[in-house]
C-alpha cells in the first residue's frame, strides 16, 4: 500500500484532541454542579431555558441544517408534547415519564402524515407549507373542547414536590437537572446522527438532491425520516415545558413564534453544524431574557428591535454563525497533513 | 454480453424533440463516446437512461432488467453510476466525506466506508486533498471527485458527462490517462465529450446525435469516415 494511502487510512475517524474533549467534560461536571452553589430562581430558571432551547433549535438543525428543508412550523411538535403529557396526566393519571414518550410516538406519526405530501415540496414552497400546517394546528386546539379549547389545560398540582408527576414546587433545581440531562441525551444522539450513514446523507441531499439521488439515496425518504426524528427531538421539550409552567393553552404552545426563534438560534449558532443551536441558544436566550427585563415593557418593543438589531449584524458578518469564530479542526476531526 | 440495450428512446420537452427514436447498445468493459453538437441531446439521454428523466417512450434494459421509468436512486443502487455536466459535488463537505457518502452504499460500517473511500481517492490521484473542501478545489480535482464519488457505489456502468469540459489543456491528459485506467478495472463507459480526438483515443464505439436523432453509431474510424457526422459535427476534421 503507498504510503500516503496507508497515512491517510491510520488517522482517527473521531475527534481525539484531548484538550478539546477535556473542556467538554468539564463544562458537563460544571453544569451539574452550578445549582450547588446556590443559584437563584432567575438563573435557574435562565439554563433551563437555555437547554430547553439548544434542544428545540437542535431539533430544527436536523431537518433544516441536515437534510435542507426549512420548516416554519416546527412548533407544532412541541405543543403535541406538551398536550400530550398534560392531557394523560389529568384525564388518566399517567406519570408524564411515560407520556412524553406518548408525546413523541404522536410527534412522529404527524411528521409522517405530513411530511408525506410536504416533502414533496421544496424550498419556499415547503416552508410556506410548514408555516400553515403549524398555524393550522394552533387553529384547531383553540377549537377543541376535549383539550380546553383557548382555556388550555391547567395541569393538576400535586401538594408536595413529585418525580413521579414531575413536578416541583419549592425549587427549580430538579427541573433544572431534568431539563439538563435531556439536553445532554439529546446532543449526544445528534452528534452521533451526524457522524452517521444517515447524517452523511442528509447533508448529501442538503447540498445537491441530484447528486443525492446518483449515489443511491432515496431523497423522498431520507427527508421523512429526518423530519420525524426533528420531530420526536422537539416533543419531549413540549411536556417537559408543560410541567414546568404547569399551564398550557394553543396560543403558548403552538405560537409561531417558537417556530421562529428555533431558527434564530440555529441560524445564530450556526445551522448545519451540532454545535451551533447550543451557542445559539446560550448567547440568544440571555439576551431575549435580559433585554425583556431592562427594556421590555417600554410599549415601544424596544427589546425586540434590540434583539432583531443583533441578528442582523451576525447575518450580515457572520453567516455562518457564531460557530465559524472557533477553527473547524478544533471541532472537526483533527487533520494529519 | 450487452450491459445496456437502449430501443426507441424518445423525450420531448413541450414542441422540442430532445431524444428521437434512439437506439443503441453497449457491450461490457467497453466505451462508448457519445459526440454530437450543442443541443444534440446528450445529456438528456444521459438522463433518460439514467431516470432523472422521464422518457415517453422506449425501452432501457440493463443487462436483462427493464430499468425503464425507475427513479435514479433505484437505477443507480443497481449499480449505474453518472456525473454531471454542471458539477455537483456536496461543497460544504470535505473530498473524502463526498466519496464517503458514495461509500456508505457498499460498506455499513464508518470505518470501512471511509477506508474504502480513501483507496477511490488515491485512484484519482487526489489523496493529498482529501480534507478539501470540495469548494475549495479546482475544476478538474471537482472532475475527479465526481469520478470518485460515483466510483465509490461500484458502479458496473458509469456514465460521465463531459470528463474534461471546462478545465484547461494541461489537466486534460491527465484526466484521459483517469478514464483509461478506469477501464482497466473491469467498469463500462459512457462518456459525453467534446473533444473528437479524445473520443477517437479512447472509445471502442462512438454514437453521434444530432438534433435529438441517432446519426451514427459504430467504432470511431467509421464515425470518422461517415458523412452525416461530418457534416452535422466534425466539419473538416483531421485526425492528425
Amino acid at each position: 500500500m503507498d504510503t500516503k494511502l496507508a497515512i491517510a487510512k491510520s488517522e482517527p475517524i473521531w475527534n481525539t484532541n484531548i484538550r478539546v474533549i477535556s473542556i467538554i467534560a468539564g463544562l458537563i461536571i460544571l453544569l451539574f454542579a452550578l445549582p450547588l452553589f446556590g443559584m437563584n430562581s432567575f438563573y435557574l430558571h435562565l439554563f433551563i431555558m437555555i437547554f430547553m432551547h439548544a434542544v428545540m433549535a437542535q431539533s430544527w438543525n436536523v431537518i433544516a441544517g441536515f437534510s435542507g428543508q426549512i420548516s416554519l412550523g416546527h412548533g407544532a411538535f412541541f405543543g403535541i408534547g406538551a398536550y400530550a403529557t398534560s392531557f394523560f396526566y389529568m384525564e388518566y393519571g399517567v406519570t408524564p415519564w411515560i407520556s412524553i414518550f406518548f408525546g413523541m410516538f404522536v410527534s412522529a406519526i404527524f411528521a409522517v402524515l405530513i411530511g408525506i405530501p410536504m416533502l414533496r415540496l421544496s424550498g419556499h414552497y415547503f416552508a410556506i407549507a410548514t408555516l400553515l400546517i403549524g398555524i393550522s394546528f394552533q387553529v384547531v386546539f383553540q377549537r377543541w373542547d376535549l383539550v380546553g379549547a383557548a382555556s388550555g389545560l391547567w395541569v393538576t398540582m400535586t401538594p408536595e414536590d413529585s418525580w413521579s408527576a414531575l413536578q416541583f414546587h419549592t425549587s427549580k433545581a430538579p427541573y433544572y437537572y431534568v431539563f439538563l440531562i435531556f439536553f445532554l441525551i439529546t446532543f449526544f444522539l445528534v452528534w452521533l446522527l451526524s457522524r452517521s450513514k444517515l447524517g452523511y446523507r442528509l447533508r448529501a441531499i442538503r447540498d445537491d438532491p441530484q447528486a443525492a439521488l446518483s449515489l443511491c439515496i432515496n431523497v423522498s425518504n431520507y427527508k421523512i425520516i429526518a423530519y420525524v426524528i426533528s420531530a420526536i427531538i422537539m416533543a419531549p421539550m413540549g411536556s417537559l415545558f408543560a410541567q414546568y409552567i404547569l399551564i398550557i393553552d394553543p396560543d403558548r404552545v403552538f405560537n409561531i413564534e417558537i417556530s421562529i426563534i428555533v431558527l434564530l438560534i440555529t441560524v445564530l449558532g450556526g445551522i448545519g453544524n451540532v454545535w451551533g443551536p447550543i451557542i445559539g441558544a446560550a448567547i440568544l436566550v440571555p439576551i431575549s431574557e435580559y433585554s425583556r427585563i431592562y427594556l421590555g415593557g417600554t410599549g415601544g418593543a424596544v427589546d425586540l428591535i434590540f434583539y432583531g438589531l443583533i441578528l442582523m449584524i451576525i447575518c450580515i458578518f457572520r453567516p455562518n454563525g457564531l460557530i465559524s469564530f472557533i477553527p473547524k479542526n478544533i471541532l472537526e476531526r483533527k487533520k494529519q497533513q | 454480453m450487452k450491459i445496456l440495450t437502449v430501443q426507441n428512446l424518445s423525450k420531448s420537452f413541450g414542441g422540442i424533440h430532445a431524444n428521437r427514436d434512439i437506439s443503441f447498445d453497449v457491450e461490457e468493459g467497453s466505451i462508448l463516446g457519445v459526440i454530437g453538437p450543442n443541443g444534440a441531446g446528450k445529456s438528456t439521454l444521459f438522463d433518460l437512461i439514467t431516470g432523472f428523466t422521464k422518457a415517453d417512450t422506449g425501452k432501457v434494459k440493463f443487462f436483462d432488467k427493464d430499468i425503464f421509468g425507475i427513479s435514479p436512486d433505484k437505477i443507480s443502487n443497481l449499480g449505474v453510476g453518472r456525473t454531471f455536466q454542471k458539477l455537483k459535488p456536496f461543497a460544504d463537505q470535505t473530498l473524502l466525506e463526498n466519496v464517503m457518502i458514495g461509500a456508505f452504499v457498499k460498506e455499513k460500517d464508518i470505518k470501512r466506508a471511509r477506508d474504502r473511500a480513501l483507496e477511490i481517492i488515491d485512484f484519482v490521484d487526489l489523496i493529498e486533498k482529501r480534507h478539501h473542501f470540495a469548494k475549495e478545489l479546482s475544476t478538474g480535482q471537482r472532475k475527479r471527485l465526481e469520478m470518485a464519488r460515483a466510483m465509490a457505489i461500484d458502479p458496473k456502468l458509469l456514465l460521465m458527462d463531459e470528463v474534461t469540459g471546462g478545465v484547461d489543456q494541461k489537466t486534460i491528459p491527465g484526466l484521459v490517462e483517469l478514464v483509461k485506467k478506469l477501464k482497466k478495472t473491469g467498469v463500462t463507459i459512457i462518456t459525453i465529450e467534446h473533444n473528437i480526438n479524445i473520443i477517437m483515443e479512447i472509445s471502442d464505439n462512438v454514437l453521434a446525435l444530432d438534433q435529438g436523432k441517432r446519426i451514427a453509431f459504430g467504432e470511431p474510424k467509421e464515425i470518422q469516415n461517415n458523412k452525416q457526422v461530418i457534416d452535422a459535427y466534425l466539419g473538416t476534421f483531421d485526425a492528425a
